[in-house]
């Protein structure tokens, strides 16, 4: 089986605050630390643990970015990915998230994949439009925030996870699938990996390898436009509940109104 | 694999080169490679995901707990990276091991893997033959076998030539019969392989591969300690023990140069051991202060415990900037050497008292850094149940193996004479200068531009420490001459001054490149660095006191006193801000700053 997983290199959501250039109201991510999104090391794991259940399969990342995404990529490798593909193309700068779709699913067309894997939503953007672009792009079926994931025969069986519980949903493969954040214990890469990453295959592409108009992506093609930016309301004070003697049931009612209990 | 490094210093550079001419010249943490970072980062979560949630297994010596994780760290190539590649290591060299040497914070698994993977298995890197490195590393390597290593004999600890364990040859050649004890073998109770030294006739110690599943070796039991309770410590028993000629490890009669080779690799990776240590107790303490209140505030609000907290960070921050270095210098050194086994023991050698020092002051740094974290929880910390209990107990064998710390102090001094008298260090020459410009009372206090402005007050301060270093050594060296080992005292002083200017000068150099590569934590590297040359500077000069009155001839005293101490002048700070600064940051990242 032929398991895909599209991920994206990030400012790293541990050390850097983000911030938002006020001009292109876009996320500042030069002079940054970047990283592979902890969200898709998540589903990196997701996809290998159902390569190593289901045997003779292999898991692929797949990703869109610039130059500096090698890095990320080699993450994926050493994580125990088996090879990964990076689309790298100045005209690719200021994609919005269809672009972004196109251009992944570009790249997946000419793979065939059973599976294609993606995090519900990256850990900067935050859009989560992408999977479903690129579901539409392949004329896949999508299933979405799995937090568990089987194959039987030529079916892709999920437990998707939902406010109260889950669900179990099934479709035929291909399909794309997205994780649900916190779904997977993220794998660490070992020192074998990291140093088998430098042996796996990479391939590098551009544009006209995935023959891609140039002016249906990037800054040119965007059709999704950041109207304003501002800053997030201030958070309402929390509720202090103060221990009378009731205060077990006061907490315990609160946690159920919120259906938390 | 090759890593690009900075060109070599060579050994005791620290000493005559100042400041502005080294920064350039040293390996800091922050040159790591992607792939460097990684694996130290790879470790690091394997021991918090592997280890640490075994830690009351361990230190009870749940049988099997330990072994088990060794070979754990096998299977994910933890144990290969010394190990040149056509043995089935990695070879990625000291210093890759030296960083995941510090991630090893649980202290039984940490001396386990170190007797493995340096002083287990490295003999055989460095002095095997063809056929022995074919038999042993692939094994060692994978973590298959384990390794120990017995030198240590119950009335012999650091002078490995007073051995009394002897092997003969047998009548038929092809065996030498071993008969001994040796004492506090690590990893005695698992290992499948240990290197043994041992005496043939009256000879030098010779060192040997014993298997340890070979008839007439045998183990005592498990020792009852007051730390790494986890790890294994038994007497090893040779009765007999018949080990093939081929056995025989590196020349007859030498292996004693083994021992002390390997010592010093041993001692480096110590020193990044405790680096490791002394960050993880601070990250305990820096914790605990922003959840325990007294009086209504949070502790980390408390002048007292935010000193503790800088101190400890700043004295972390210049043993971490000299073991790097010194990492970096002795494998840069070694891959110079090629494949010439000479060579790398020259390249070894060339860093002995750097080794020595970054042990010394490492595992000294690491006693103050559990000692003040046990002291931060108060009454908590007494309590086994905060680790960091278990922490100061862990600590206090650092400063007794791998050579007593005051083995290593007399190591760092009498190898530096040495080579004085060599010609290969020279004081000699430099001594005319160096008395003229004390004796004037003109220091050279040059540090110019390629100083980080705020850095330049501390790096003058350490240039003049060095002069009346030198100075005084000299002095009192010529004046004792042959006699000079009698004065233990005297060397111990000048040890003492050794381990501050080294410290300082890795620590005010790595914050030079830090500023001048604009990196965006440069302000806390400055700030580690001054309160690190602050806090050496008072030792410095006590130490330079205390040597003066007690060696200088009687009517020399007040006079000689007054030189030193005019020309070596202060370093004028703001100690008290400065820590209170740097306290936040480290409360902020809830630990060691970088």
């Amino acid at each position: 089986m032929k398991i895909y997983v599209c991920v994206k290199q990030i400012p790293d959501p541990n050390t850097v605050v983000s911030k938002l250039d006020p001009n292109t109201k876009r996320l500042v991510r030069s002079g940054v630390s970047l990283v592979l999104d902890p969200g898709d090391e998540s589903t990196i794991s997701a996809a290998i643990k159902l390569r190593d259940t289901v045997g003779n399969s292999e898991v692929v990342a797949v990703s869109m970015g610039p130059a500096s995404a090698q890095e990320a990529m080699r993450r994926a490798l050493a994580m125990g990915v088996d090879r990964a593909i990076l689309v790298t193309d100045p005209a690719l700068a200021g994609s919005d998230a269809l672009g972004t779709a196109r251009v992944l699913a570009a790249i997946l067309q000419k793979e065939s994949p059973d599976l294609v894997f993606c995090s519900t939503e990256s850990t900067d953007g935050y859009t989560g439009m992408v999977p479903g672009g690129i579901a539409e792009f392949l004329n896949l079926p999508q299933l979405t925030f799995a937090r568990e994931i089987n194959v039987e025969g030529a079916k892709a069986i999920i437990k998707r996870v939902t406010l109260t519980g889950y669900q179990t949903v099934e479709c035929p493969l291909p399909a794309v699938v997205t994780i649900a954040s916190g779904s997977f214990e993220a794998i660490y890469p070992t020192m074998k990996g990291i140093m088998s990453a430098k042996k796996k295959p990479f391939t590098q592409l551009t544009l006209a390898d995935l023959a891609i108009d140039p002016s249906q992506v990037g800054e040119a093609g965007a059709r999704e436009h950041v109207a304003t930016i501002g800053k997030a309301e201030a958070r309402a004070a929390g509720q202090i509940i103060k221990d009378d003697g009731n205060s077990a049931q006061a907490i315990a009612d609160f946690l159920q109104r919120y259906q938390l209990l | 694999m090759t890593t690009t490094m900075k060109p070599t210093e060579s050994g005791t550079a620290f000493l005559t080169t100042t400041v502005s001419e080294s920064a350039d010249k040293i390996f800091t943490l922050e040159q790591r490679d992607e792939e460097q970072r990684w694996i130290q980062e790879s470790s690091a979560t394997f021991i918090q995901r592997e280890v640490l949630p075994l830690t009351e297994a361990i230190d009870h010596q749940e049988p099997g707990v330990l072994p088990k994780l060794v070979k754990k760290a096998g299977e994910q190539g933890l144990l290969m990276i010394d190990v040149p590649e056509e043995y089935g290591g990695a070879e990625l060299g000291l210093l890759t091991s030296s960083l995941v040497g510090s991630e090893l914070r649980e202290a039984s698994f940490s001396v386990a893997f170190g007797a493995h993977t340096t002083i287990g298995t490295l003999p055989i890197v460095f002095y095997g033959n063809e056929e022995q490195k074919q038999k042993y590393l692939p094994k060692l390597a994978s973590g298959e076998w384990i390794a120990a290593y017995a030198l240590t004999e119950p009335g012999v600890g650091s002078d490995a030539m007073g051995l009394t364990t002897h092997a003969k040859l047998s009548e038929d050649g092809k065996y030498y019969i071993l008969n001994g004890t040796k004492q506090w073998i690590s990893n005695a109770g698992f290992a499948d392989v240990m290197i043994a030294f041992a005496r043939i006739g009256n000879e030098k110690p010779s060192a040997f591969i014993v298997e340890a599943h070979w008839p007439g070796v045998s183990t005592g039991a498990e020792e009852r300690k007051m730390g790494i309770k986890g790890s294994s410590t038994r007497q090893v028993y040779f009765e007999d023990t018949k080990v093939p000629v081929e056995n025989l490890l590196g020349e007859i009669h030498k292996g004693y140069k083994i021992a002390f080779n390997i010592l010093n690799i041993g001692r480096l990776k110590l020193g990044a051991g405790t680096v490791g240590g002394a960050r993880a107790a601070l990250g305990m303490a820096a914790a605990y202060t922003t959840e325990r209140k007294a009086f209504g505030k949070f502790i980390s609000e408390f002048g007292m415990i935010q000193k503790k907290l800088a101190r400890v960070a700043a004295e972390t921050y210049a043993a971490e900037s000299e073991v790097f270095r010194t990492a970096a210098n002795i494998e840069n050194a070694r891959r110079s050497a090629g494949n010439d086994t000479e060579g790398a023991f020259k390249a070894i050698e060339e860093y002995a008292i750097e080794a020595s020092l970054a042990k010394v002051h490492g595992s000294e740094v690491l006693a103050m850094a559990v000692d003040e974290g046990v002291q931060i929880f108060g009454g908590y910390g007494f309590m086994q149940e905060y680790p960091i209990e278990k922490a100061y107990r862990d600590a206090r064998i650092q400063r007794i193996f791998e050579g007593t710390n005051e083995i290593n102090r007399l190591v760092a001094s009498g190898t530096l004479f040495r080579r004085v008298l060599k010609g290969k260090l020279p004081l000699m020459s430099l001594y005319p200068a160096i008395e003229s410009r004390v004796r004037s009372g003109q220091p050279l206090n040059n540090a110019g531009e390629s100083i980080p402005a705020e850095l330049r007050d501390a790096v003058n301060a350490l240039e003049r420490a060095k002069d009346v270093t030198i100075y005084s050594a000299m002095k009192f060296a010529l004046k004792y001459m042959q006699a000079l080992e009698n004065e233990e005292e005297f060397i111990e002083y000048l040890a003492n001054l050794l381990i501050d200017l080294y410290a300082v000068d890795s620590a005010l150099a790595r914050a030079t490149q830090a500023v001048r590569r604009g990196d965006e934590n440069s302000g806390t590297h400055v700030k580690l660095a001054q309160l690190a040359t602050w806090l050496a500077f008072t030792r410095l000069r006590s130490n330079l006191d205390q040597m003066i009155m007690t060696n200088s001839a009687e009517g020399d005293v007040q006079a000689e006193l007054q030189f030193v101490r005019s020309y070596v002048g202060d370093y004028l700070l703001n100690g008290v801000a400065l820590q209170r600064e740097l306290a936040a940051v480290v409360v902020e990242k809830q630990g060691y700053p970088l």
